[in-house]
């Protein structure tokens, strides 16, 4: 056993779970699919006093459409694989399975939970970009009560957000966007499912004449946090045929700073950030264009 | 209610949880630390060395074992958390001296050199043919991605897993 000690606490309600998070806060550490977690605590890179396992939350195990079809509301308890499988939720918003292909492989997709990944904030994690893309909420409940979190706010830095440790995300929502759109994700990896050097997931607008009304970008693995980067202004008005998506590929690669590691230079992530938002917007506007 | 186990109400020895597992078709009940994780359980408490472990990480995909019908590392898998499931290891595909057609399959396409890997690429391949739909080649790729073959030799165990599937499916090798 590699893991440091923890003193071990299974709740049967998230009113147990919230309560024992308070007891211990801030020695708490929450367990869902652990696909993160266990490997941080085996090679003690985390050793928490306590740790808080949700596994016996099934009420937090679900996937729902809203009731117009404008949003996916994901719990804390759903796996990633429930949520690719989801035939609701592909059917208002393909882009969560067409994103979710490229998470890991599927023995961690089967255990590996949506929420647990955002709450994780990873900034090679593509649940977290896709939800600040879509302009999504976080919701998070306490003893002191529950509060719902816009993305934008909720990501703080890598492997940072604005929960407390005695608060516990019960569930994320991800909204489907408004109008004639088409979402894509798309990354490169050295390996299909590893940790991506560059990725990006866009949504593409188009007016009722097939002019591009809106256009924009969120990125992984070039930035601390999910950063979303409106490009409108470098397409808005053309035509979705002869958009000049290569300027607005451009556009994102100026405004963004990647770092040199191991596994890429600067360099090479700016441009495939240039590269792959340009292939992106152009596969989400011809999606956009056959759209309803 | 929250069930909690801590040093305090420990009597000796570390702090245990107590879980039911369901392992090859046979309940086992056991007293575990809480950090134990199901790949140690299954090798150093039931001796059950088949499932073999590596990376710790869950990226070489040699420790994967069925929980509850599905596929999972069970390097990062708490033992505390099969409490109550039905675990399938390889030592379960076997029906006694009879091997399970995909065994019978990686031995007649020479699937496997070293076979460290074996294991976890059985039991993620049985996961794929126990599903609702007959796998294609390109489905057999995606699915065994995660699962690394140091030796190299993927096209034989794509090839072992494509014939059970054919079979399946009545077709050229039916």
């Amino acid at each position: 056993m590699k893991p440091a000690g923890f003193t071990y606490h299974r709740p049967a309600t998230v009113d147990d779970a919230v309560a024992v998070l308070a007891e211990v806060n801030p020695a708490g550490k929450v367990l869902a699919g652990g696909q993160s977690l266990v490997p941080l605590l085996s090679m003690r890179l985390a050793a928490p006093e306590h740790l808080v396992d949700i596994n016996r939350l099934s009420s937090l195990a679900y996937v729902r459409v809203g009731d117009d079809g404008g949003s996916v509301t994901v719990g804390a308890l759903a796996r990633h694989a429930d949520v690719e499988r989801d035939a609701a939720a592909y059917a208002v918003l393909p882009l969560l399975r067409d994103t979710l292909r490229h998470v890991a492989h599927p023995t961690i997709r089967n255990r590996g939970t949506t929420v647990g990944s955002i709450a994780h904030a990873d900034p090679s994690g593509e649940m977290t970009a896709v939800l600040a893309l879509l302009e999504g909420t976080v919701t998070l409940r306490s003893t002191g009560g529950e509060r719902t979190v816009a993305a934008r706010d909720f990501f703080t830095g890598p492997m940072s957000t604005c929960a407390d440790a005695g608060e516990l995300v019960t569930s994320v929502t991800f909204p489907v966007p408004e109008g004639r759109t088409g979402a894509v994700w798309t990354e490169v990896a050295r390996r299909h499912g590893d940790y991506a050097v560059c990725g990006t997931g866009v949504v593409v607008t188009l007016d009722d004449d097939l002019r591009v009304a809106g256009a924009r970008a969120a990125y992984i693995s070039v930035a601390p946090e999910p950063v979303v980067i409106d490009l409108t202004e470098a397409v808005a008005g053309e035509m979705v045929d002869d958009a000049d998506w290569p300027a607005a590929g451009r556009l994102a690669a100026g405004r963004l700073d990647p770092g040199d590691d191991i596994h890429a230079t600067a360099a090479y992530r700016s441009h495939l950030a240039e590269v792959l938002t340009t292939r992106a917007l152009r596969e989400a506007a011809g999606r956009a264009s056959v759209a309803a | 209610m929250t069930e909690s186990v801590s040093e305090s109400v420990a009597t000796s020895g570390p702090p245990r949880v107590p879980v039911t597992v369901g392992v090859n078709g046979v309940s086992v009940s056991r007293q575990v630390e809480p950090r134990s994780v199901l790949v140690d359980f299954l090798r150093e408490d039931l001796g059950l060395t088949g499932t073999k472990v590596s990376c710790e990480l869950q990226v070489c995909g040699v420790c994967t074992v069925l929980v509850d019908g599905r596929p999972v590392s069970a390097c990062t898998f708490l033992t505390a958390d099969a409490d109550g499931a039905d675990v399938t290891t390889v030592e379960g595909l076997s029906d006694g001296q009879t091997l399970h057609p995909l065994q019978e399959s990686f031995v007649d396409h020479f699937a496997l050199q070293c076979g460290f890997c074996t294991p976890g690429f059985l039991m993620m391949s049985k996961a794929l043919l126990d599903g609702d739909e007959v796998p294609d080649r390109e489905a057999i790729v995606e699915h065994l991605e995660g699962n690394i073959c140091r030796c190299t030799g993927y096209e034989p165990i794509v090839e072992a897993v494509e014939h059970v599937a054919e079979k399946l499916r009545g077709g050229p090798h039916g």
